[in-house]
């Protein structure tokens, strides 16, 4: 277990979640002191040299997400805390949830402050309302004592958070769509332009960001960058959740530098596979990532190492399958889940995922015609290229990922065959 | 929609509609906190439902058309408006539960209540839906009763222990 390590998770079990005082007694609320201290530009000078992308899936660097919204015109900002976390095998934003939520607390007053938000709003999915007292205690604490409201430590800067429930809708993880339903509607995603970075919530400059994005500020913030940055590789620098799960023996929440190869994680970390099975594949970044073969256990887990094998870090879901499971039915789940989730805006998503979801039906019944996969492709792609938001783009890498390192298993060779008689 | 099943005779009782009153109060009858407001609602209505007649007194109440009500009620998976159970249990259906063999808990669960997906016992105690994954992946395979989370669930004996706790 001497592989993972702790600058975000830090503070995991070392305080009462459920007290301010507990929190101050190990130094919380420093990041924050620190932080009304500098300047807006210094703060983003230093996200900046800290390279952190964007924890919530689309990777996007934070310092210069940061840097725009702050050079947004606007006297009254917004700042919405993504935690919706609705992608399968993905629970780190529960572990700092659930074990260090003044934490995520100080990220959202340092971003408010930043980029010049008086309100900041936490989104949190329905499936984790067991946790909502915990972040609302937190939030009145934090008010109760000084650090939160109106003038905060006598800075002068006021900051106020405002906890909304989710209703179980994973595309309302989606910026735009987390927006409307903060606003009391359905969700279903906005287009684009206006940006929400200009014209988000109540019409207002918005800023979305995840939860692991925001308690990592808050890590540098007190610590200084060079801690964080003493972990992971030149291209993906510091580290990151993990959420290991599926077939292995110790399945959880990890921080890893990056860089530990997947052979690591899964081994050392997560203690093998269970049963004495074999490893079949890996499905990497949720639902919506994308899946390997076992013969990519000694990729490095960077950015730039798994994009050279066509997978992404995505949310930072690793989930392990071993050879009990067939990749038909691995795909025909996560198209299930698609289905049911999409939202129906647009015509590609909402009859690509059914026309789709047939073929895959015929071919984990083995009744599948000749040209099925080719038509599957097809679709898949007009998908990827015409979904209107990035549920329809995503929905299908696991399909076609799937029948690019397994197409044995979609019959191929016995399709050829038939097709000889 | 059904509408035997969403007519709801007398449900809105005085005592009720006292108590939509104060959580609608709670939200400052505000408009953007339709979601959070219904999500309450449901959970203080017997069978964890929003019946039309209380839809329809929200719609009122706040000043919100009814068929934005329903928009909103529709769309999100955790909003029902057809009557549910004392007991509303919810199997994860998703990738990771899959892979760590759901199936046990799915057969015991299907023995136990002799039910299928979205339907409620006759007694009105129990009602049975298949979710997307909750994040509770880490122990796997899931399911939640009334929103509370149990993992684990690989034979029939954790299962039926998981569901003694709510005869
Ligand atoms: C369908 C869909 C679902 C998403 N779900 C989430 C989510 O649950 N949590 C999250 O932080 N980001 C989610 N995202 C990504 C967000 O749109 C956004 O990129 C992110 O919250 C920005 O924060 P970050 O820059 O800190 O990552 C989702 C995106 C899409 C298209
Ligand atoms: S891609 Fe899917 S989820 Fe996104 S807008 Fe279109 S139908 Fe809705
Ligand atoms: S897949 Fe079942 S809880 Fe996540």
């Amino acid at each position: 277990m001497s592989k993972t390590v702790s600058i975000i998770t830090e503070n995991f079990g070392k305080y009462d979640p459920g007290s301010i005082d507990s929190y101050l007694s190990i130094g919380g609320f420093s990041a924050v002191k620190k932080a009304l201290t500098m300047s807006s530009a210094e703060i983003i000078e230093m996200t900046k040299k800290a390279a952190v992308k964007g924890r919530g899936g689309a990777a996007y660097d934070t310092g210069r997400k940061w840097a725009q919204a702050a050079s947004v015109p606007g006297e009254d900002k917004v700042v919405i805390c993504n935690a919706d976390e609705g992608e399968p095998c993905t629970f780190k934003d529960r572990s700092i949830l659930s074990k260090d939520p003044f934490r995520l607390i100080e990220g959202m007053i340092i971003a408010g402050y930043t980029v010049g938000a008086k309100n900041g709003y936490i989104y949190l999915r329905e499936e984790y309302r067991h946790l909502r007292p915990l972040i609302r205690n937190a939030i009145d604490e934090s008010v109760a004592k000084g650090y939160l409201g109106e003038n905060i430590i006598n800075t002068g800067f006021s900051f106020h958070i405002h906890l909304y429930s989710g209703a179980g809708a994973y595309v309302c993880g989606e910026g735009s769509t987390l927006i409307e339903s903060i606003e009391g509607k359905s969700g279903r995603p906005r287009i684009k332009p206006p940006f929400i970075k200009e014209c988000g919530l109540f019409q207002l400059p918005t800023l979305v960001n995840n939860v692991e994005t925001l308690a990592i500020a808050a890590a540098f913030i007190q610590h200084g960058v060079e801690e964080y940055l003493s972990h992971g590789t030149a291209g993906s620098p510091g580290t990151k959740i993990i959420s290991l799960a599926g077939n292995v023996k110790n399945p959880g929440a990890y921080e890893i530098p990056f860089g530990l190869t997947l052979k690591e994680i899964i081994y050392d970390i997560g203690g093998g596979i269970t049963d004495g099975h074999e490893l079949k594949l890996l499905q990497l970044g949720g639902a919506s990532g994308k899946i390997g073969p076992a013969a990519i256990v000694n990729t490095p887990y960077t950015y730039e190492d798994l994009a050279k094998e066509g997978l992404v870090v995505g949310s930072g879901g690793i989930l392990v399958v071993d050879d009990r499971t067939r990749v038909i039915d691995f795909v025909k789940s996560i198209q299930d889940f698609f289905i049911h989730e999409s939202c129906g805006k647009c015509t590609p998503c909402r009859e690509g995922n059914r026309q789709i979801s047939k073929i895959i039906d015929r071919f984990v019944e083995g009744r599948q015609q000749p040209d099925d996969l080719q038509t599957a492709e097809r679709f898949a792609n007009i998908m990827s290229n015409c979904a209107f938001c990035g549920l329809g783009e995503t929905a299908q890498s696991t399909l076609l990922s799937a029948i690019k390192h397994f197409p044995e298993e979609f019959g191929l060779t016995e399709v050829a065959e038939n097709e000889k008689h | 929609m059904n509408r035997t099943k969403t007519e709801g005779f007398g449900i809105l009782t005085r005592e009720l509609a006292q108590e939509i009153d104060k959580t609608i109060n709670l939200y400052q009858s505000n408009s953007t906190k339709l979601v959070g407001i219904l999500l309450d609602i449901q959970g203080i209505i017997p069978k964890q439902y929003i019946p039309r007649e209380v839809a329809a007194y929200v719609s009122e109440k706040m000043n919100i058309p009814l068929s934005k009500i329903y928009d909103v009620i529709s769309f999100y998976a955790a909003l029902s408006d057809v009557p549910r159970a004392d007991y509303v249990i919810q199997l994860c259906d998703s990738v990771v539960c899959k892979v760590t063999g759901n199936t046990t808990l799915r057969d015991t669960i299907s023995q136990l209540l002799g039910i299928k997906e979205q339907e409620s016992t006759p007694d009105g105690k129990y009602w049975l839906e298949y979710t997307p994954c909750f994040g509770a992946c880490d122990i796997s395979p899931a399911m939640r009763i009334n929103g509370k989370v149990f993992g684990h669930l690989t034979s029939q004996d954790s299962v039926k222990a998981v569901f003694d706790q709510y005869r």
